[in-house]
């Protein structure tokens, strides 16, 4: 799993790339998919870019980190600014300023939303406001030893704060209501079918890119030293490793994988407001990776997929008892099947080789205890007790 | 019995003597007799001219007591009739409201109560219709409110006379200085004779000789008076003007002293809310001080289990009020009603005694299952327990929301959580006091189960150490269990606490979960006094950054900042565990 691509593998990314790329949009123009459905899949794929931040992070380093919704929201926010100020003078109140400032009483564009007019200065911040607050909370907290539930509670803290802020209204960000309304995307409509399956495409090459890069990251030998801080920190530090800078790169990594996921979400769903930033949102992202499976790449983005379209489908379907669903069905994926969906036929197959192994004891020996047949849960190796 | 029986006694005596007191406090002075009045009144009614009829309202004597009042507002409301007989005398009566057939009804007289009859002794019926009713006009009203007020001075109620002794002050108005001197020789009450003292002294500003304003001014300043500082910075910048330099600087010595005391009326405010925010936030987090400071488990479905107490709550008040009819899963099938006891008064209230026991158990119960279920799987995957409790937090949200409603549930607070206790010009709000005794009570609880019972020692054991707890004996599963359950249980109080202090809603418990979190990590994690003092920290500072600010959200934001920063300097909280195992 962590040798550098194979061929069979490079094919596999290949014909889905080709896929991705070519052709479900050109399926969409043809008209074989709906516009509408060809916008869900592409919030889906932005999805499954934060699923891969939230898997690198967890998955690889074993840092469970709850402000992954942060990060994602971030770059929702830059580029919503950006997209606030294409709306012109569209707006309900025709002015130059994005409606909510005016209707805050402002006469006149803040300093900070100013530099936005400039889509490349929206993608810098895209990816250095995330960049720079996880690097200092990331600084502040593997400084000082912060690990395992620890880190999350506090990265939890960290959004929650923050949300909070979003919240206000003299933030001048839209408070409550957030960034909705756009009109253009670099002078193309952002409502239009064409711009929408070319945010589509755009989507899809970035998630590649973060899945190739992601994957040639952890056969490194970088990625050897992240998997070894997740089983055994210790042992790393008195291998004479810094530990705390492994995890900050990797922490800033995320964040910034994260935020490129959040601005592409903002173009193609058009809304972005401060609920998108809570700790359950966060913790919703988790869900995909453990139910696809953590330590994979491949099974974050099927996780964030299956988990979302099964949710757009449920929510229609009974709206009172999804979250039941998602609830007891996430417990249970905690418990039984540590290793996700990824794992789930490697799983089985070793329940059965057991369970064969088993019943050909039985035949000549004496039968054991029934006590023995109940299924324990495996306990996953990145999460194996891990005190000295 | 025999003890009983004094006590009975002693609070008989007791009664007796308060009831004398106020008697003698109503009957203070040569009050004048209800007759006096009455007949003061009605020499006014039958006044011809406005002018003499506020001339004859300003002889009714001040210190008349209630009835004058009563008389005068009758009057204002239009209840007093004035019958003239044909020689032009003018007689005002009542009607008592017995119509006969033709609408006609039968009078009392004003002056004695009695029945209005003619020479004959026939009693004489009037239509309200015919005859005019006593009028008033702007002048009257004032010369009637001035009475009603100094009448209000003596008024044996003590809430009435503080109010009326306190707006009096406020007047600025000499006139009204004798009534407060006089008031003053007989007042008895403390409270009412601090008031008196401030009124006179603020009715004293506007007197004429500059060696009383000078006096009134210390006098002020002294008692530190915040009502006056309106009137003090009036009076400082009027005796500059005048170029009366000691009664400016009298003046402004008396604003300074105040400005000071209200400096350590606000910080002691502060405090105090600070204290009942962070009992607050230590009931919510000491059930979590258990679950995650001794066992390690991270619970977020912690926020749940406390709305499981909340829930609680509700449905033993129910049970004590109207019932409750419920219709779970939104299927008019399952409904099913729980019937009430329609209970009042003291019995009504009561019913919060009865749901504390209840939200404990309710909670702890649910708690069990929850270990038995899921957790005991879990205990060396802190990370996953984490998710897996989020999940049920998730999965328990939705079963309180489909069987309660998305509604916040409402209830009513005990009557005697509403109101303040204030000394010295610090309020202190009855609930935010029974807050801080709350949590007072539970961490006292808490300490006793831990470390005075089998249970509490057996807890201790096998978190110090599980497997020299086993050998030699300890069933640390069953102890996991119930100390999840204790836990647990101590959530379910702190829920039934939050209703009555906070809305009550399925996903009320999200609101708690963090603040929680916080308390536990920035105390020390498996430290009891720990979390005590970083609640009760977390509270004060919340508090003094809102004070700071004038803004709540932003105070808590810089506390979540300032946790953060706390723990670089303290990453294993105020109170360290030890151990020599490399980690915990």
């Amino acid at each position: 799993m962590n040798r550098p691509f194979q061929r069979r593998e490079s094919i596999i990314f290949f014909a889905f790339a080709l896929l991705l790329v070519v052709i479900l949009p050109l399926a969409s123009s043809i008209g074989w998919i709906s516009p509408f459905t060809l916008n869900t899949w592409g919030k889906y794929l932005s999805y499954a870019i934060l699923a891969i931040a939230v898997d690198l992070l967890w998955g690889y380093t074993g840092l469970l980190s709850l402000g992954q919704a942060l990060f994602f929201s971030l770059g929702g926010y830059m580029m919503g600014m950006y997209l606030m100020l294409m709306i012109g003078k569209l707006g309900q109140y025709k002015s130059d300023l994005p409606d909510f400032l005016v209707f805050l009483g402002h006469s006149q564009l803040p300093a900070i939303w100013k530099p936005f007019y400039s889509f490349p200065f929206a993608l810098l911040m895209v990816v250095l406001i995330p960049g720079i607050l996880a690097f200092i909370f990331g600084y502040l907290a593997f400084r000082s030893r912060i690990k395992g539930v620890y880190f999350s509670i506090l990265t939890q803290a960290l959004t929650y704060g923050a949300a909070l802020m979003f919240f206000r209204n003299d933030l001048n960000m839209g408070g409550n209501n957030g960034f909705t309304d756009f009109r253009f995307i670099l002078g193309a409509d952002i409502r239009s079918d064409g711009t929408k399956r070319t945010l589509f495409i755009v989507t899809a090459i970035v998630l590649l890119g973060v899945y190739a890069g992601c994957r040639w990251l952890t056969t490194t030998k970088f990625g050897l030293i992240q998997r070894a801080v997740r089983d055994s920190e210790n042992r790393v530090l008195f291998s004479g490793y810094a530990a705390a800078n492994y995890k900050l790169f990797v922490f800033v990594l995320c964040a910034i994988i994260a935020s490129l996921g959040g601005s592409l979400f903002v173009t193609q769903v058009g809304i972005i407001n401060p609920s998108e930033m809570t700790t359950q949102k966060s913790l919703e992202a988790v869900v995909w990776v453990a139910v696809g499976g953590r330590g994979t790449l491949i099974g974050p983005i099927l996780g964030a997929i299956g988990v979302n379209s099964l949710q757009s489908w449920a929510t229609r379907a009974m709206p009172d008892y999804w979250l039941l669903f998602l609830g007891a069905g996430f417990t249970l994926a905690v418990l039984f099947m540590p290793k996700g969906l990824v794992g789930l036929p490697l799983q089985l197959r070793n329940a059965f080789v057991k369970y064969k192994a088993r019943s050909a004891a039985d035949e000549d020996a004496a039968p054991i205890p029934s006590a023995a047949i109940t299924i324990k849960p495996t306990p996953s190796p990145s999460s194996s007790p891990s005190a000295e | 019995m025999l003890l009983r029986n004094t006590f009975t006694c002693a609070l008989l005596v007791l009664g007796l003597a308060s009831l004398m007191r106020t008697s003698a406090l109503a009957a203070d002075g040569p009050a004048p007799s209800e007759a006096t009045v009455r007949a003061a009144v009605v020499e006014a009614l039958t006044k011809q001219e406005s002018a003499e009829q506020v001339a004859a309202i300003r002889k009714i004597p001040a210190d008349a007591g209630p009835i004058a009042a009563e008389l005068l507002t009758l009057w204002k409301e239009g209840g007093i009739y004035l019958h003239e007989d044909d020689e032009g005398k003018i007689t005002p009566v009542t009607l008592t409201g017995e119509k006969d057939a033709d609408g006609k009804q039968a009078a009392l007289l004003l002056l004695d109560k009695s029945p209005f009859k003619d020479a004959e002794g026939k009693p004489i019926l009037i239509d309200p219709a015919e005859v005019s009713g006593a009028e008033t006009d702007s002048n009257i009203r004032r010369a009637m409110k001035d009475l009603t007020d100094m009448a209000a001075l003596s008024n044996p109620d003590l809430k009435i006379r503080l109010r009326a002794v306190s707006d009096v002050g406020l007047e600025l108005n000499l006139e009204k200085l004798p009534a407060l001197l006089e008031r003053q020789k007989v007042e008895t009450h403390k409270e009412v004779q601090k008031a008196l003292e401030q009124s006179i002294a603020l009715t004293q500003l506007k007197s004429p000789d500059d060696a009383e304003r000078i006096k009134a001014c210390t006098t002020l300043g002294n008692i530190g008076s915040i009502p006056s500082q309106d009137a003090l910075k009036t009076l400082a910048s009027e005796a500059t003007k005048e170029g009366k330099k000691d009664v400016a600087a009298a003046a402004t010595a008396a604003l300074e002293k105040i400005a000071s005391h209200v400096k350590v009326v606000n910080t002691a405010g502060t405090m105090f809310r600070g204290l009942s925010t962070g009992s607050i936030l230590l009931v919510v987090a000491i059930g979590l001080a258990i679950t995650f400071g001794l066992m390690g488990v991270i619970n977020m479905a912690h926020g749940e289990l406390l709305v499981v107490g909340a829930y609680t709550t509700y449905v033993v008040q129910c049970i004590f009020g109207a019932g409750l009819t419920l219709a779970p899963f939104s299927q008019s099938s399952l409904t099913f009603t729980i019937p009430g006891m329609h209970a009042t008064g003291a019995t009504f209230s009561v019913y919060f005694l009865v749901a504390l026991p209840c939200s404990f158990l309710m909670a702890a119960l649910v708690g069990i299952a929850l270990e038995r279920g899921i957790i005991r799987f879990l205990y060396k995957r802190p990370l996953e327990s984490l998710l897996a409790t989020w999940g049920v937090s998730i999965v328990m949200q939705q079963l309180l929301r489909l069987v309660f409603g998305p509604q916040n549930v409402a209830l009513e607070s005990p009557v005697w959580l509403s109101g303040s206790w204030v000394v010295n010009d610090i309020a202190f709000n009855w609930n935010r006091l029974f807050v801080i005794g709350f949590a007072i009570i539970i961490i006292v609880l808490t300490w006793a189960v831990l470390n005075k019972t089998p249970l509490g020692l057996l807890i201790r054991s096998v978190m110090q150490n599980r497997d020299m707890a086993a050998c030699m004996g300890v069933r640390t599963e069953r102890v996991n269990m119930l100390t999840f359950g204790f836990g647990s249980g101590l959530a379910g109080l702190a829920g039934a606490f939050i209703s009555q202090i906070d809305n009550v809603g399925p996903y009320t418990g999200q609101n708690y979960i963090v603040d929680s979190f916080m308390t536990v990590v920035v105390g020390g994690v498996g430290n009891m006094i720990g979390t005590v003092i970083s609640a009760l920290g977390i509270g004060v500072v919340d508090q003094s950054l809102q004070q700071i600010l004038g803004n709540p959200v932003l105070g808590k934001i810089l506390v979540l900042g300032t946790i953060i920063l706390f723990l670089q300097w303290r990453p294993q909280g105020i109170f360290v565990t030890r151990s020599r195992s490399l980690e915990s």
